[in-house]
């Protein structure tokens, strides 16, 4: 591995599930930023396992926004610490999907239209965990949760992922990448490169939740690969304009697989698999048109 | 260089005030009548007459947040806003005021939708007395201006740390000029330390801030907050005194009497309007009416004491406000009452001005006669509102 | 390398021992997560080559190396089983407690 990490723990004696794929992402980013770092984390499961008084479990200075502050706090602290003359300080956030592309989207967006040098982070468990797995735009097609519980007349959530990346790409922001606990090399890599950009940077991690995807906790990354070798993660990044996939992956392995080892897709038939895929074709042959 | 004099507005007064206390960061979003002030900071900014980040957000929700992150890094900074936009920022003013961040900001008092109205009344502010906020309404540009700065050193005192919220009647105050005297940097200095905040992030001696607290605890944070915002009504009065000192300018603390100490009939008000009531006070004295007018200058803390202190004689009391507790009452009214519960005088609710209705000298006139006449507890009483005859 | 400290005797009696507002310090942990395992993971030392790929991949953080061994800081293990599950050389193994 290229990038040191540093040996510190930043991330300890939290309270989030046995197994959690936020907790992975947020441990070992920290460890590539290392201790001048500032951190923001709206109200979420990163948050909420973390900052229960008296246990605080962030080893660097952390604070806990409101829910739809993440981009507007991240802006603030960076600010204040231009202003203050602080040098070589990272500005990280850790928002949900939720957090991120719900009710967090319209300050995500200030922040990379101000263009302050801050890194944001969405882990990405496809669905409002934290309070007991209810739908967020980042659900997948299909997913049952607890607003869309799946039944015989509709089966989960009717609506397709929002795409993050592409709206922040839009934005023209500095750097943006998709990432995946499932591929931790790549993971840590543009984190530093994230860490590194004169600019915003925003990346996109896949954080696969057990208890609500409704698989063994010892399962989170075998999980995450499952889903970028089947085509409905992929690795890519937006960088001056362009984009790259990272890996280009020639031949999916089964939709069908990952889907029906999650309990919130157990009630999917053979149609229903057939537009996901369907959905993953379009999807990849629009990022191939970009990766041009 | 000494104090100097300039023809200002409520709202470039405001401005003033904010660049002599050299707010690190500044973030603001525009909506009438608070424009003025974010405008002319921008211009201030840009010319290097103030040395401050100035940010730019996209809503108001979003301005409080940043300004809070900035604080607790330890940058002095500034915001301000008006109805809409303090009602978007609600959930903030108490996100901040319960992580006790000393942050300052102006709002310009306009009616809140619907119906839309871009004019003033009270009722954005007085809506939210619970959010934990010091809250001031001022009267004139001047103290506009001096409010500015005293209510940096009240949030930032190490026994307050509670945000202070500076209320400027919007349009009549905030869009009317007056000459006004500027404190020189010298007198600043002498008045307004260094923002210094102990618990602030800080790489040498990291911090979690912001957290959640358990049943257990949660009612011992808030009894922390309350405490110290009861405490702070010693240091307002201390901060008034130490301004007045130096620049001979001082507003009397909490509350501002006028001709109160031996009125028969008192009107109680907030903001602007005193101004007016005054003088009608002048012309009914020399008519020998007793007369007299109480302006509260603080709703929180409440200056429960000093009301029954000044309204030792009255026989008849009327609050005159902008705002009205659907319901029930005006919420100053509430207020007043409950502190004038032991009092023997009669206490008449006027809600007036709502939506920027003009409030006239007749119309103040007539209130202090139907006050000298009343004999019991009315109820609430509009004024300007024109109900048909016939009405049960 | 050192691990995080537990202070079990942290308690708040008065008021006046709570921070003032919500101002705390950092990694302030006053209690441990043991009690939420089922399993436990044990490391055969004999087959681990030492690649630290658990170390990586660990939600709590709590395998790390050290006097060229990995070892585990039972405190906060959750017994999630990623380690074994992702553990390259199958030397991990996820045993019953004894209670």
């Amino acid at each position: 591995m290229k990038t040191k990490l540093e040996q510190e723990e930043y991330f300890y004696g939290h309270k989030a599930c046995a197994g959690c794929g936020g907790s992975i992402a947020v441990r070992l980013a920290l460890k590539v930023l290392g201790k001048n770092t500032f951190v923001v984390l709206p109200a979420g499961c990163m948050s909420a396992v973390s900052f229960v008084y008296p246990q605080l479990c962030f080893g660097v200075n952390a604070l806990i926004s409101p829910f739809a502050s993440t981009g507007a706090m991240l802006s603030g602290i960076y600010v204040g610490a231009k202003a203050l003359g602080l040098k070589d300080v990272n500005v990280v956030g850790f928002a949900g999907d939720g957090g991120t592309a719900d009710i967090g989207l319209q300050a995500l967006s200030g922040a990379i239209d101000r263009g302050d040098k801050i890194i944001y982070i969405c882990y990405d468990n496809e669905a409002y965990m934290n309070t007991g797995v209810q739908k967020s735009s980042l659900t997948p097609y299909g997913a049952r949760t607890t607003t869309t519980p799946a039944g015989d007349r509709i089966h989960g959530s009717t609506s397709v992922k929002k795409d993050m990346f592409d709206i922040v790409a839009a934005h023209n922001i500095a750097y943006a990448a998709t990432a995946s606990v499932g591929n931790i090399p790549d993971y840590i890599r543009k984190v530093e490169k994230a860490s590194k950009v004169q600019g915003t940077s925003y990346i996109h991690v896949a954080a696969p939740c057990p208890t609500g995807w409704g698989v063994d906790s010892s399962d989170t990354i075998a999980i995450a690969k499952q889903a970028i070798d089947c085509g409905l993660w992929y690795l890519a990044e937006y960088e001056d304009g362009d984009y790259t996939i990272n890996k280009n992956v020639k031949e999916f392995t089964s939709v069908k697989d990952y889907l029906k080892k999650q309990s919130r897709f157990k009630h999917l038939t053979d149609e229903d698999i057939e537009t996901i895929q369907v959905q993953r074709d379009k999807k990849w042959q629009a990022l191939r048109k970009k990766a041009q | 260089m000494g104090p100097k004099k300039q023809f200002v507005s409520g709202d470039e007064a405001v401005a003033i005030g904010v660049k002599l206390a050299k707010p690190l960061v500044i973030a603001a979003y525009p909506i009438t009548p608070q424009t003025i002030v974010v405008e002319r900071l921008a211009e201030m900014v840009e010319s290097g007459e103030l040395k401050s980040e100035y940010m730019y957000v996209e809503s108001e929700h979003s301005a409080l947040a940043a300004v809070m992150g900035a604080s607790v890094l330890g940058a002095r900074t500034f915001t301000a806003t008006s109805s809409q936009g303090l009602l978007y920022m609600a959930e903030v003013l108490h996100y901040s005021s319960g992580g006790r961040v000393p942050l300052v900001m102006m709002n310009a008092n306009r009616s809140v939708a619907l119906p839309w109205s871009i004019f003033g009344d009270q009722r954005d502010s007085l809506s939210l007395l619970d959010s934990g906020w010091i809250q001031v309404y001022v009267e004139d540009a001047q103290e506009s201006l001096d409010m500015m700065l005293q209510a940096y050193a009240i949030a930032e005192h190490a026994e307050v740390l509670t945000p202070v919220m500076v209320n400027l009647d919007g349009f009549i105050l905030t869009h009317t000029y007056e000459c006004i005297e500027i404190p020189s940097e010298e007198q600043v200095e002498a008045f307004l330390p260094n923002f210094e905040l102990a618990n602030k992030m800080d790489l040498g001696a990291p911090k979690n801030l912001f957290f959640s607290s358990s049943p257990e605890h949660n009612i011992g944070f808030k009894y922390q907050q309350h405490q110290a915002m009861m405490q702070s009504k010693k240091i307002i009065d201390e901060v008034d005194k130490k301004y007045e000192a130096i620049t001979t300018r001082g507003y009397g603390g909490l509350v501002d009497a006028y001709r109160c100490e031996d009125a028969d009939t008192i009107i109680i008000t907030l903001g602007s309007i005193t101004g007016l009531v005054r003088d009608v006070v002048e012309e009914l004295r020399e008519q020998g009416e007793k007369v007299g007018v109480l302006k509260i200058r603080y709703m929180r803390p409440f200056p429960d004491e000093e009301i029954r202190n000044h309204t030792k004689t009255a026989k008849s009391i009327g609050v005159l406000e902008k705002d009205i507790s659907f319901g029930y009452q005006g919420t100053v009214f509430t207020n007043v009452s409950s502190a004038l519960k032991e009092s023997k005088a009669s206490l008449t609710n006027y809600v007036a001005g709502l939506g920027g209705k003009n409030i006239s000298r007749d119309e103040i006139v007539t209130i202090y006669k139907e006050l000298s006449e009343i004999k019991e507890t009315q109820t609430v009483r509009f004024v300007g509102v024109e109900v048909s005859k016939d009405e049960d | 390398m050192s691990r995080p400290k537990v202070d079990k005797t942290f308690k708040i009696s008065l008021v006046e021992d709570l921070p003032c507002g919500t101002y705390g310090k950092a990694m302030q942990l006053t209690e441990t997560l043991e009690g939420w395992r089922n399993l436990t993971p044990i490391i055969d030392e004999k087959a681990c080559n030492l690649c630290n790929w658990c170390y990586l991949v660990c939600p709590e953080g709590v395998i790390y190396e050290e006097d060229s061994k990995m070892k585990i800081d039972y405190r906060f293990c959750k017994g999630c089983g990623i380690c074994a599950k992702e553990c390259k050389k199958k030397c991990i193994d996820m045993a019953k407690e004894d209670k």
